[in-house]
């Protein structure tokens, strides 16, 4: 059952695909079959690998920096009213800029390769991961911090050993968001300005009408993506379900 | 641990200039149990926790002392309704929670007798989840007698067990708190039969000192004197509410 249920959906999927393209009619490069697109993804196997590598890698270093930047941000935020006050309304404000329009400005700075991107996934994550966590942070049980001021703890103790484990649950689920949005910042960056990865690859064979291969980058980014969550949906099980 | 010190409070409590108890005089007796009984609502809690230190959200006008006039909070040790086991650490890192939190090394021995006296030794390594309400409120009782302090401060620690396991861990805790100051806050004046050694009736205008059964706490569940007492008590906190 654990394994069936997900293959009943993709086959399920896959027949819905190939039920549209014979029922339209539309030609292969307007939308093509999966079969036309499992050949494409066969034929073109080393350069879909090759780009996957790219965006893979784009994708975990923004992830690891991302999420370290945003956990620094949430205690610093939590531990300091000062920071509270002058950092907070900069960062909602960032947030409300679209993320999008910085990307060709990130390609200038940051220039044509890994740099750029890997700012790009930064810059997509770091505010989910900081406003979950740092929403953590500031929802302590009440309880356990008066426990902790009659222990005469200090405010850094408290910090360590109190809100920091209480708030881990939320922390995780800004991962997992970040798991999801990583990939999204990084493909961006490479629409706007790149020559290797899947972003890049999907555009070029887009602009050649080779919409199979298209689709096929598309799918790969898609399983991608899906790893990745879950791989770290895994690493933070731990997190999330202790706190409880 | 050197001799439990009196405490005593003196001064009322308002908040944003609306009183929530009358000017009052409490006196903790040096290592005796004093209950303040008194219904939701009426300032109790606050009352403990001006002692314990913390933040009330009431503006309180007067004084808190012990009687060797040394400063009081830090000689507290706080227990509540709420268990407030942190659910990421199993019972022996809930038990010396206090001294990880100001950084000491935890006293492995005194872990291992306390746990053995409150009857939780097979359980050191459980996660609170794995516990029952009762084996909780007995590691919550460790916690706060690993902590060692003079003054032990219960904010209705026992109110949320089922009857059979409260009256256990009434005389659990009479027995493990044995010589220290104790001030038990509670709603039940059962409760306050069975184990005050002074009693005293919490309302908004007034507090009243009430008479305690002659025999020594904890008393017994069928004992007369504590059953009429608790009659009393009941009787008082209805007129005062009135």
């Amino acid at each position: 059952m654990r394994i069936g249920a997900p293959l009943a959906a993709t086959v399920f999927a896959l027949l819905l695909w190939q039920g549209v393209v014979m029922f339209t009619g539309l030609p292969r490069f307007i939308l093509p079959g999966p079969m036309v697109v499992a050949e494409a993804w066969w034929a073109n196997r080393a350069v879909i690998a090759e780009n996957t590598l790219v965006t893979g890698l784009e994708v975990l270093i923004g992830l690891v920096v991302g999420s370290a930047l945003g956990a620094a941000t949430a205690i610093q935020l939590a531990s300091s009213r000062t920071a509270r006050v002058l950092v907070q309304p900069m960062l909602v404000f960032t947030q409300a800029l679209p993320v999008f329009a910085l990307a060709p400005i990130l390609t200038l700075w940051f220039g044509y390769g890994l740099g750029s991107k890997v700012a790009m996934a930064v810059l997509i994550i770091y505010f989910p991961v900081t406003s979950s966590f740092f929403d953590g942070l500031m929802r302590t049980p009440e309880g356990y911090l008066d426990l902790a001021r009659t222990m005469q703890a200090s405010r850094r103790a408290i910090l360590w050993q109190i809100r920091v484990p209480a708030a881990l649950p939320s922390l995780a689920s800004g991962l997992r968001l970040a798991a999801v949005y990583a990939p999204i910042g990084a493909v961006i960056g490479e629409w706007v300005g790149s020559s290797r990865g899947l972003g890049y690859l999907m555009l070029l064979a887009n602009g050649r009408a080779k919409t199979d291969l298209m689709f096929a980058a598309m799918l790969t980014l898609g399983v991608l993506s899906v790893l990745l969550h879950l791989v770290v949906r895994k690493l933070t099980a731990r997190m999330a379900g202790e706190a409880r | 641990m050197n001799a439990a010190p009196e405490i005593v409070v003196e001064g009322g409590a308002s908040i944003d200039g609306v009183p929530l108890f009358a000017p009052l005089s409490l006196v903790l007796k040096a290592g005796e149990w004093t209950c303040l009984l008194g219904g939701s609502g009426i300032g109790k809690s606050t009352v403990l926790r001006l002692i314990a230190g913390l933040q009330t959200g009431a503006m309180f006008d007067g004084a808190i002392r012990a009687s060797d006039g040394q400063p009081v909070a830090p000689r507290v040790a706080y227990m509540a309704q709420d268990d407030l086991l942190l659910p990421w650490a199993d019972v022996a890192r809930n038990v010396t929670l206090g001294a990880r939190l100001r950084g000491e090394k935890p006293d492995a021995d005194r872990l291992a007798r306390l746990l053995g006296r409150v009857g939780l030794s097979e359980h050191a390594h459980k996660k609170p989840a794995e516990l029952s309400g009762g084996q909780r409120q007995r590691a919550a009782l460790a916690r706060t007698l690993m902590e060692d302090k003079q003054i032990i401060l219960l904010d209705e620690p026992f109110s949320a067990l089922d009857a059979r396991t409260r009256a256990d861990m009434q005389e659990l805790a009479v027995e493990l708190l044995q010589g220290r100051t104790v001030l038990l806050v509670t709603h039940d004046p059962g409760e306050a039969a069975r184990l005050g050694q002074t009693i005293a009736v919490m309302s908004h205008r007034s507090l009243d000192h009430c008479a305690v059964p002659s025999s020594s706490a904890p008393r017994l569940v069928d004992d007369i004197e504590m059953l009429e007492t608790q009659g009393a008590l009941l009787r008082l906190l209805r007129e005062r509410a009135a």
